[in-house]
């Protein structure tokens, strides 16, 4: 075994070693023990997937290979295996994954310092790590679902990690419950490419690269899609090319390419918040701030976006699915953008934006741009796992408060948090001076984006592109509102101060003066939660300008090595080619023209068909990306900023008077488009109602009634009735004891008579 | 008196009286617990009666040997149940029937 793959095995198994030893031994470790072990041995993993990225990304690259660990199923071509797959794609993720769980531990160690649950705690975020880690180093789609379910569960776990707040034991089941609606649509996607990957006899598979054909296995299923090899759809008399294939799915004809492409981004939706099953995410802010930073902000939100990665090869055949991930990616990121604006909590809001670049990355796997989509990802994990850190070290700061109506005046007494939260923000926002090479970690990502959502030919383009520019001034808006009313003015204090109710408040010990009139009483946080701050702000500044050219530009070829599909991208496809050439400001893709197309077809692991002759459709066609769209994203950013002075620095009783007044834009914004009370009327009531129904009439009535209820009830009734006869007089047992001798005698005596 | 001869009939028909009494001395008394055992040992003597009866009647001796083992029995069962009874009164300060009824359900 090579050194590397040794670390790989170590990097995915170690975190799940530290949660068994630290959940199960809490006792004998102690609080202490339990953080020192988790903690050391992420921080171990994340220093070796760090090794991995940097070596992939800017020494040598690795050659895509597999590691299996073991066998799992072996069904006939129903093959799994315990597998840890190493491409750029699960490289760069366990990157992502590994540094931010583990900053997010250390910060951990200063922000739950005061919790008696410490051990349970830590055991929880490296069990998240470790499932997390399966997810994105999965060969096939089963270790991908098990990797799936098991930061669900960690999720469901570390909301509900203060179990006795009722809000957050609520937060963490709709959690559950919300994406157990987008698993099932997972597991039919899995299903449904089970149903149509099945081998044709007959057809030598090895021509395609499949040495075992496995039909969950990634390397089989992608290689008969791009292919379009034949298969053998269960059910089905006649074998057909896998694009061709329709079935029957609710009594309509569907598809089969497309259909298991909506169910995957289904489960997509749900892990990833989007639109219509989003409504988990902001209640998940319930759990403590560290798990906020590492699951729903910088990783497991993101597993949709993975998943969608992943199959690439699926997406870049199928229209209708890809159509779908554009829309409702890009609803998703304006939508949850107009939401963030009327947000009080400081989370929610952070939240909120999660959720908008989420649909970012989305909508630009949508159109193809499956690269902008990770080098997104890839930002964001820094610059939002920065922000939510951040707020977590004011909300420390405040004494657990979190309504920003409550702050204030934050900045003079907490100067190192506001310096970090002001470079997550202005990553965020995409800061950066276009045409150069100047500009934060979101600058880059964001306007790969943009400009790609610009540059596609699909059909909903244009729509994507016109929702991110809105959301992107959104974004600003309500990124600076945040800031503003945090950091700046004036302290407002609670009029319902809490302050008594923490009994931990007294026992700080920070012990700072009495603070200065229209001064927040705030504290810095420890240096030990201020370090990984640091960090990720590092991340947040050079993350973009740093790895351009390997998710997107120049090395992109030698960088992806065929992980993901980028012949249909409409901006930085491979070889350079893209519809708008080499263009002259900072952002240019290629460093030469269009290759020829034969380029295209001859390149290995290109997704054949549709994909590559849009590709070389493109290429024939290129100009220049227009200058009003390179400048866009940079004028809306600074029109949000302008705007936020001015509402929240010059005159802050606008908004106030706006909210108060409550107008039914407000109020339609602060109650996140009534989604809640929609849902809550359609699916709570009535589930909620049937369930009444099957507890009380037919649990407790029918079942319960008929079964042993009333099992138990006869034989009560009739022991009671039994019991009567006894009188416990002698003579009534001696006349019963007569009189059935007669009977018998007498019955003896007339049968024999007879 | 002419005529008037002792037949099995009368015998038997002692003996069904004296076990109708028995009977009746056990169900209908409700005072005393001695009474039902006197009914007892009145039954048995009814049976005694019958099996003399029929043994000279048959011109056997068998009817009488088991006579004497009723008897024999029918002293010994006297015997422990006027003990029980004994402890009985020790325990409870009264053996009347009616109050003796312990295992009511």
């Amino acid at each position: 075994m090579t050194f590397q793959e040794i670390a790989a095995i170590f990097i995915v198994l170690a975190p799940g070693v530290a949660a068994t030893i630290s959940g199960l031994g809490q006792r004998v470790l102690g609080d202490k023990g339990a953080m020192a072990v988790t903690t050391a041995i992420v921080v171990s993993a994340a220093v070796l997937a760090g090794y991995q990225f940097f070596v992939h990304a800017f020494i040598a690259q690795w050659e895509p290979q597999t590691i299996v660990l073991s066998r799992w199923f072996d069904v006939d071509t129903f093959i799994a295996d315990w597998a840890i797959r190493i491409d750029a794609l699960s490289v760069t993720m366990m990157f992502v994954v590994t540094s931010v769980s583990a900053l997010v531990h250390i910060y951990s160690i200063g922000y739950m310092a005061e919790d008696p649950h410490r051990a349970r705690f830590f055991a929880y975020l490296s069990l998240f790590t470790f499932a997390m880690l399966m997810l994105v180093t999965a060969d096939n789609f089963i270790q991908l679902f098990f990797g799936w379910e098991g930061v669900g569960l960690a999720s469901y776990l570390l909301i509900g990690f203060w179990y006795r707040k009722p809000s957050a034991n609520d937060a963490a089941i709709k959690a559950f419950v919300v994406n157990r609606v987008g698993d099932f649509g997972f597991a039919l996607g899995i299903m449904a490419l089970v149903f149509m990957v099945q081998p044709v006899d007959g057809v030598d598979y090895a021509q395609f690269g499949i040495t075992e054909f496995s039909s969950i296995r990634f390397d089989t299923v992608f290689a008969v899609i791009a292919n379009n090899a034949p298969v053998q759809v269960i059910g089905q008399a006649v074998a057909m090319p896998i694009q061709d294939v329709t079935f029957d799915f609710l009594g309509v004809q569907v598809w089969g390419l497309e259909i298991a492409g909506i169910l995957l981004f289904i489960g997509a939706m749900g892990k990833s918040a989007q639109f219509f099953l989003h409504t988990w995410l902001p209640d998940a802010m319930e759990g403590p701030t560290p798990v906020s930073a590492l699951i729903h902000a910088a990783t497991m939100v993101t597993a949709g976006v993975f998943l969608v990665c992943r199959a690439s090869p699926l997406y870049a055949v199928a229209d209708v699915a890809s159509d779908m991930v554009t829309v409702v990616g890009a609803v998703t990121c304006l939508f949850a953008a107009t939401v963030g604006l009327a947000q009080n909590d400081i989370k929610r809001v952070v939240a909120y934006s999660t959720c908008s670049q989420l649909g970012y990355m989305f909508f630009a796997a949508g159109v193809g741009a499956y690269g902008a989509a990770m080098f997104h990802l890839f930002t964001h994990a820094f610059f939002k796992a920065l922000l939510f850190l951040g707020a977590g070290s004011v909300i420390h700061g405040m004494h657990h408060e979190q309504d920003m109506r409550f702050m204030g005046g934050v900045r003079q007494p907490m100067m190192l948090t506001w310096a970090m939260m002001l470079i997550g923000t202005l990553a965020l926002i995409g800061f950066g001076i276009p045409g150069t090479d100047f500009g934060f970690a979101g600058f880059f990502s964001k306007d790969a984006i943009i400009e790609s959502a610009y540059a596609s030919t699909d059909t909903f383009g244009p729509f994507a592109f016109w929702c991110s520019i809105t959301a992107a001034l959104l974004t600003s808006f309500y990124s600076w509102r945040l800031m503003f009313m945090t950091f700046e003015g004036k302290y407002r204090p609670n009029p319902h101060a809490h302050h008594d109710d923490h009994g931990h408040a007294d026992d700080h010990g920070h012990g700072h003066a009495a603070p200065k009139v229209g001064q927040a009483p705030a504290h810095e946080s420890p240096w030990v939660m201020l370090t990984p701050l640091v960090l990720l702000a590092i991340g947040a500044v050079f993350a973009g300008v740093a790895f351009k050219p390997q998710f997107l530009t120049k090395n992109a070829d030698a960088f992806w090595q065929g992980a993901i599909v980028r012949e249909a991208d409409p901006l930085y496809g491979p070889n350079g080619i893209h519809p708008y050439g080499p263009a002259k400001d900072a952002h240019g893709a290629g460093k030469e023209h269009a290759a020829p197309a034969e380029a295209v077809h001859a390149a290995p692991e290109a997704a054949h068909g549709a994909a590559a002759a849009d590709g070389s459709a493109h290429a024939e066609e290129h100009h220049e990306l227009p200058q009003w769209v390179v400048w866009a994203p940079f004028v809306v950013t600074v029109t949000g900023f302008l705007g936020a002075v001015i509402f929240y620095l010059l005159a802050p009783s606008v908004p106030r008077r706006m909210a108060a007044n409550g107008g039914p834009m407000h109020s339609f914004l602060s109650h996140k488009w009534y989604f809640d009370e929609i849902y809550r009327f359609v699916f709570v009531k009535g589930a909620a109602a049937l369930g009444d129904l099957f507890w009380k009439v037919g649990d407790k009535k029918l079942i319960d009634g008929l079964g042993p209820d009333g099992v138990t009830g006869v034989a009560k009734a009739g022991a009671g009735g039994l019991s009567k006869l006894h009188t416990g007089y002698i003579f009534h047992y001696a006349l019963v004891v007569l009189l059935s001798a007669v009977i018998f005698v007498a019955f003896v005596l007339f049968s024999q008579g007879r | 008196m002419a005529g008037l001869e002792l037949t099995l009939g009368h015998y038997l028909a002692v003996s069904a009286a004296l076990f109708t009494i028995g009977v009746f001395g056990i169900f209908v008394n409700r005072k005393n617990i001695i009474v039902i055992l006197m009914s007892i040992e009145l039954i048995l003597l009814s049976v005694n009666i019958n099996l003399v009866a029929f043994s000279v009647f048959n011109g056997t001796i068998m009817g009488q040997v088991f006579a004497m083992l009723v008897l024999t029995v029918a002293a010994a069962e006297a015997a422990v149940g006027l003990a029980i009874l004994v402890v009985y009164f020790r325990n409870r300060g009264e053996i009347a029937v009616e109050d003796v009824n312990v295992l009511r359900g």
